[in-house]
């Protein structure tokens, strides 16, 4: 049961999108955000559609995860395109009491709620094609140069590295302290909330004073390989530029530069 | 007249069944433990040992296939699972990492209250369970994450033992400890056992262990009952034991040896008090002078 | 023979405990370069305490410990020390860092400032030298306990240290485990030339080192061969330690009037032993 839970959403796999360099995954991934905000007629939008497509497309990712990654943002898509479609003005199409639905709110309405579902569903290809160690890393890197002002980039990717690492452990320890305290005759099938709340005790108070005990015993380990901070560390594994990570800038600038003459054209 | 007090009927569990990761961890157990047995399970890590002590006490539901406890079938009503983990007790590995209460005399009584059993009685049995497993009445109102490793690992069976199960199994309840809290708690368990007849199963990786404390053993290899038999008997197969990734006790093994060599010994030999009581007696001569004298 | 460590009347006391009780008093052991070194006692009997002294997680507050001469309270000499003296713990799952078992034997190195050529060149050596090279890609939690305590090891012998120093590595394992850890543990020694401080209460684990250590209440109580400190059955188990079923049934059959030698270990050498004794008499009645 908890030992189904995976870790992000991460699709291993080696199609070219997953070979990216993670920076150039992330910095795309900013652009194409742009690009969806730049577009600003139906046509530069659908650009974007069928951009997404594509790389769902070659990244080999099910298209039915777009439809998973929507699930959660179901309710702020609905939100603003009601928003949009009642308080844009216009053409009237139908009226009802105060309730007006205009020809150009519904419009926007549609425009919007697309744009936030590529939004998310490209977002979501970069944490579907990346693991989250290669995006920690990748995040670390691009930011680095904020070390110089004082940001702890290096002990925030460390945290992030570490929490991963311990998320099948935690998980696993949970599921036996369940075990034991069910063995124990604890109930935690039945009962209103507050007595639910009142069962998680028994399984949460040992799984803290576990992974403080964890952290502790890591610590020392820690220090026994001579950690002592982000300061002089070098990395076994370098990131390196290749060309296909240029060839996707270059496709990413062609793509926002069609959106640009597309806006331009069509209006 | 049910003699059994556990029963197993074909039963078999697969984990992440229709999943590519499906996993039979136990395949077609029939078994059928004696009331009163202190029993012996022994297998390496993945035989399936400890899927199968989960079923016991209905903590897994088997895939298919059916357990008896006291001759109740205990999935017949998946909602009063629950009585069935109290009449089988189960204490897993480091039981000490279960301990959340305050005190100790709470965490103990965590099970019997879960029971709904009344003050008094809840009382009796707290402090029944305490004294079995060696923790003083100061203990009891201690905080359990003040006390030892050992102390703590104590007080986690006692939290067990308070709801007088009828069958106590304990998975490997001496991992970690050291030989004197491996003798102390081996040596209270015996004792519960003696005085209260119950039955125990006792998950052990040390086969000096179990030659020590068990009369019966259970073999478990590749998800499937190997050997259950009579303690002597199963040592006594020592070229299958090996085979399955276990030991038999050092002791022996030098009483294999010895009869390699010659000697007049017997083969069943496998806890060390025995060992020393037949070589004397085969050999009473041993004390007159020898080469080395 | 040069000295990897030398302590000199260490004394320890843990300072959150209201207690005066010192956990090591005044204790000196010296650790020639090479050695396997087994150290015993129970629970409690300042051990561990002892190992952490070794490379400087713990610093005595009487005494001194030197590490190939360098005083481990100079905080200059920390991490020269910290790299000549790694230290496995107990729990495998506690003490790996990172999500991937060869990044994980990287940390050492990377926080040391090597280079990436040099660690990956590292790396795939430690991970040979334990035999886990073709799990580099994995996540730990995908490995068996013993696997994990392997990568630990590794992590730690990447550094190229003179000694390892495990904390009862195997407390938490099952027997191929142990085994596993402790066959990798004796190839480093003799292939490696590393020098191994094994804290332990197994005595079979004990029993196949150069020499034995026996800790009670923080001081040293016997230190010699394996031989010579299995002799001596009654104070090991007066100080709640085990000796091998080979010593004890030697020795019970001592104890019972036969004149065997009082310093068996091996099971072979036992049966010989006892076959020989009974041969050289007359056939039994």
């Amino acid at each position: 049961m908890l030992k189904d839970i995976t870790i992000g959403q991460y699709f291993p796999g080696r199609s070219p999108v997953h070979n990216l360099d993670p920076r150039v995954k992330i910095i795309l991934t900013l652009v194409y955000i742009v690009l969806l905000f730049v577009a600003g007629n139906p046509a530069a939008l659908a650009f974007g559609v069928v951009m997404l497509l594509v790389f769902y497309l070659v990244s080999r990712i099910p298209l039915k995860m777009i439809l998973r990654s929507l699930r959660p943002v179901v309710p702020i898509i609905l939100f603003t395109a009601v928003l949009n479609m009642l308080f844009v003005d216009g053409r009237t199409l139908w009226q009802w009491w105060i309730i007006r639905i205009t020809a150009e709110g519904l419009q926007t309405a549609v425009f919007m709620a697309v744009r936030i579902i590529c939004l998310i569903a490209g977002t979501s290809l970069l944490t579907y094609t990346t693991s989250p160690i290669v995006l920690t890393d990748g995040i670390e890197r691009l930011l680095s140069p904020l070390k110089r002002f004082r940001m702890p980039v290096h002990e925030l990717a460390m945290m992030m590295t570490i929490a991963l690492r311990f998320i099948p452990t935690l998980v696993e320890e949970t599921d036996k302290i369940m075990s034991a305290q069910k063995a124990r005759g604890a109930d935690m099938e039945s009962g209103g909330l507050v007595q639910r709340a009142k069962a998680l005790v028994p399984i949460l108070i040992p799984l803290f004073v576990s992974a403080f005990r964890r952290a502790d015993e890591l610590a020392m380990a820690m220090e026994c390989r001579c950690y002592r901070g982000g300061e002089g560390r070098t990395r076994m594994k370098q990131l390196k530029i290749a060309s296909r990570d240029i060839a996707a800038s270059v496709v990413m600038a062609a793509c926002l530069g069609s959106v640009i003459a597309l806006n331009l054209v069509i209006r | 007249m049910e003699t059994a007090v556990i029963k197993t009927e074909q039963l078999t569990h697969t984990y992440s069944q229709g999943t590519p990761f499906e996993k039979t961890a136990v395949a077609d157990v029939n078994l059928e433990i004696a009331r009163g047995e202190f029993l012996g399970v022994i297998g390496a890590t993945g035989s399936g040992k400890s899927t199968l002590i989960q079923h016991f006490n209905g903590l897994l539901q088997p895939t298919s296939g059916k357990i008896y406890v006291d001759g109740q079938d205990i999935w017949a009503d998946p909602k009063a699972i629950r009585q069935f983990r109290f009449k089988v007790g189960l204490v897993f590995q480091y039981p000490e990492y279960q301990l959340f209460e305050e005190t100790v005399y709470k965490d103990i009584a965590f099970g019997p209250g879960n029971m709904g059993l009344p003050p008094e009685e809840i009382h009796k049995r707290v402090t029944e369970a305490a004294r079995f497993v060696g923790l003083t009445v100061e203990q009891l109102d201690k905080s359990p994450f003040e006390l030892s490793g050992g102390q703590k690992r104590r007080v986690a069976i006692a939290g067990v033992l308070a709801m007088e199960p009828e069958v106590l199994i304990l998975d490997e309840p001496t991992a970690g400890l050291d030989p004197r809290g491996r003798d102390r708690i081996l040596g209270q368990i015996k004792e519960y056992h003696q005085q209260r007849k119950n039955t125990i199963l006792l998950v052990s990786h040390s086969m000096e262990d179990i030659a020590n404390y068990t009369t019966k053993v259970l073999v478990m290899a590749k998800s499937r009952v190997a050997i259950y038999d009579e303690v002597e008997a199963v040592f006594a197969r020592k070229e299958e034991i090996e085979g399955l990734g276990l030991s038999v006790p050092q002791v022996s093994r030098i009483f294999t040896g010895l009869r390699r060599e010659g000697l007049d010994v017997p083969e069943n030999v496998y806890t060390m008090g025995y060992a020393v009581r037949k070589l004397l007696e085969r050999y009473p001569q041993g004390k007159e002078a020898g080469p080395h004298a | 023979m040069n000295k990897i460590i030398e302590a000199e009347k260490v004394s320890f006391r843990y300072e959150e405990e209201d207690t005066t009780r010192l956990v090591l008093k005044e204790v000196s052991l010296e650790i020639p370069a090479g050695q396997f070194l087994a150290i015993l006692g129970h629970n409690g009997s300042g051990k561990s305490t002892l190992a952490k002294h070794f490379n400087a997680i713990l610093l005595p507050m009487g005494g001194r410990v030197l590490v190939e001469g360098m005083d481990t309270r100079e905080e200059e000499h920390l991490y020269d020390i910290r790299q000549r003296v790694g230290m496995v713990f107990q729990n495998p799952d506690n003490q790996i860092v990172a999500t991937i078992v060869e990044e994980d034997v990287a940390f050492a190195l990377e926080n040391n400032g090597v280079e990436p050529a040099e660690i990956r060149r590292r790396v795939d050596e430690a991970l040979k030298a334990v035999g886990m090279y073709e799990y580099r890609e994995h996540a730990p939690h995908q490995l068996s306990g013993g696997q994990k305590q392997r990568v630990a090891i590794a992590g730690i012998i990447a550094m190229r240290p003179r000694c390892i120093v495990l904390d009862e590595p195997t407390a938490m394992l099952d027997p191929k485990g142990r085994r596993e850890v402790l066959a990798t543990i004796h190839r480093l020694n003799k292939e490696e030339g590393i020098t191994v401080a094994l804290i332990t209460h197994y005595m079979d684990e004990a029993a196949q080192a150069d020499r034995v250590v026996v800790m009670d209440e923080g001081v040293i109580l016997l230190d010699g061969s394996p031989r010579q400190v299995f002799s001596q059955v009654e104070t090991l188990k007066n100080v709640g330690l085990d000796v091998p079923q080979t010593t004890e049934l030697v020795h019970e059959l001592r104890a019972a009037g036969w004149k065997l030698r009082p310093d068996i270990i091996g099971e072979e050498e036992c049966i010989r032993e006892i076959a020989a004794y009974l041969k050289g008499q007359a056939v039994p009645s």
